[in-house]
């Protein structure tokens, strides 16, 4: 294996109720985060194919074992996301060397398909930051319904030549969306957009 | 007694391979499991509370129960525990003190009758509030291999007339316990206490 984890938090979310309302059935919303060392922490690295590698070893991992949490075959996971936090010393592209070059591609395996684009966030911080992991349906990146955040924090990470990684799957949208737009029944799937 | 109003459940492992030392290829895990419910005696004192603690025994088992499915199913994996209790703003820091009963009731009847005391805390605080969560060994408080804490909270809970009940199960030592003490292996198993 090519990551150094520490650790591996998962976490599923199962929302009842909402304004005294039963939300029927539970929307629920699962993430798997891993605390990584930073290989390239504390100075300038030109190449960052190592994190690029580490970013397709993750997308398998924590793909597989949020889905697993969530009980749900990957092909019934509506909406995905994804996020990194880098610790003091790294850098911002390291982030991004991990989310964007590769671990799409084992993350929609893991989910049968994923035509529309994970959407990301990635920040700098320190232990117990507070990641915001944007979602958006997986076939439809317009379906409006299903645009949503999911927060996430390890109390003891990211040391500073650590990253957090998570990714986050769902078995629905929103509670009670009711802003109009795109429905997921509307898909036409070809695009990953609509 | 009113019933037990769930707006939310969190389910979250934590998987600890090392932190910084060895790495031997055994994994410690730590669980939570967190129910967020409406809080009947909000915004006003009330006398008699103590029928409550018997409506949430339930409740307690259910948590207890999918904790440890979480942690991989087998109740004798676990070694450690602790509960806590995060009551919203316009409840009293007594509403929390109702789980104490129920919390540690579930446990052992989940664990299968365990001895040592299940150490506690709470607090009352507002959506984001964290509570560190003591752990001690599930039959002998004096085990210092197992002394633990674990971080919990939720970005949107409790609101004011909420609270956050907690349950939290450890598979074994910290990862890179070496301060001696009482050991796992030493215990006589007769006070709870060594």
């Amino acid at each position: 294996m090519k990551a150094k984890i520490r650790k591996i938090v998962t976490l599923v979310e199962e929302t009842c109720r909402e304004m005294d309302r039963e939300v029927s059935p539970p929307v629920r919303r699962a993430a798997a985060v891993a605390v990584i060392a930073n290989p390239c922490a504390g100075r300038f690295v030109e190449d960052l194919s190592e994190l690029v590698d580490i970013g397709e070893e993750l997308g398998a991992i924590l793909s597989e074992r949020a889905v697993a949490a969530l009980g749900i075959p990957g092909a019934r996971v509506e909406s995905y996301g994804k996020a990194a936090a880098v610790g003091e010393n790294g850098e911002l592209e390291h982030a991004a060397a991990i989310l964007h070059p590769k671990l799409g591609a084992p993350f929609r395996k893991t989910l049968g398909k994923g035509a529309a684009l994970i959407p990301s966030s990635k920040k700098r911080g320190s232990l117990g930051v507070a990641l915001d992991i944007p979602l958006g349906h997986k076939d439809a990146a317009y379906v409006r319904s299903h645009f949503d955040g999911m927060e996430v924090r390890v109390n003891d990470a990211p040391r500073a030549d650590e990253i957090l990684v998570a990714v986050a799957v769902t078995d629905a949208g929103r509670p009670f969306p009711r802003i109009g737009g795109l429905t997921k029944d509307q898909i036409k799937g070809e695009d990953g957009l609509r | 007694m009113p019933e037990i109003v769930i707006r939310k459940i969190l389910i979250m492992v934590e998987e600890i391979f090392h932190e910084g030392g060895p790495v031997t290829g055994h994994s410690l895990k730590r669980g939570v499991a967190l129910a967020v419910i409406e809080n009947p005696f909000a915004g006003h004192y009330v006398e008699e509370i103590q029928g409550f603690m018997e409506d949430l025994k339930p409740l307690g088992l259910q948590m207890a129960t999918d904790l440890i499915q979480a942690l991989g199913g087998d109740p004798s994996a676990v070694e450690g525990y602790g509960k806590g209790a995060i009551v919203g703003a316009d409840g009293e820091i007594e509403h929390g003190a109702l789980w104490h009963v129920p919390g540690g009731y579930a446990m052992r009847e989940a664990l299968g009758g365990t001895k040592a005391i299940v150490p506690s805390t709470k607090k009352v605080g507002g959506p984001g509030a964290r509570l560190d969560v003591p752990v001690t060994h599930i039959n002998a408080s004096y085990v210092r291999s197992h002394f633990d804490a674990v971080e919990v909270g939720l970005a949107d809970a409790p609101k004011a007339d909420e609270m956050v009940l907690v349950l939290v199960m450890t598979t074994g030592p910290r990862i890179h316990a070496r301060v001696g003490g009482l050991k796992a292996s030493e215990i006589k198993g007769e006070d709870g206490l060594r």
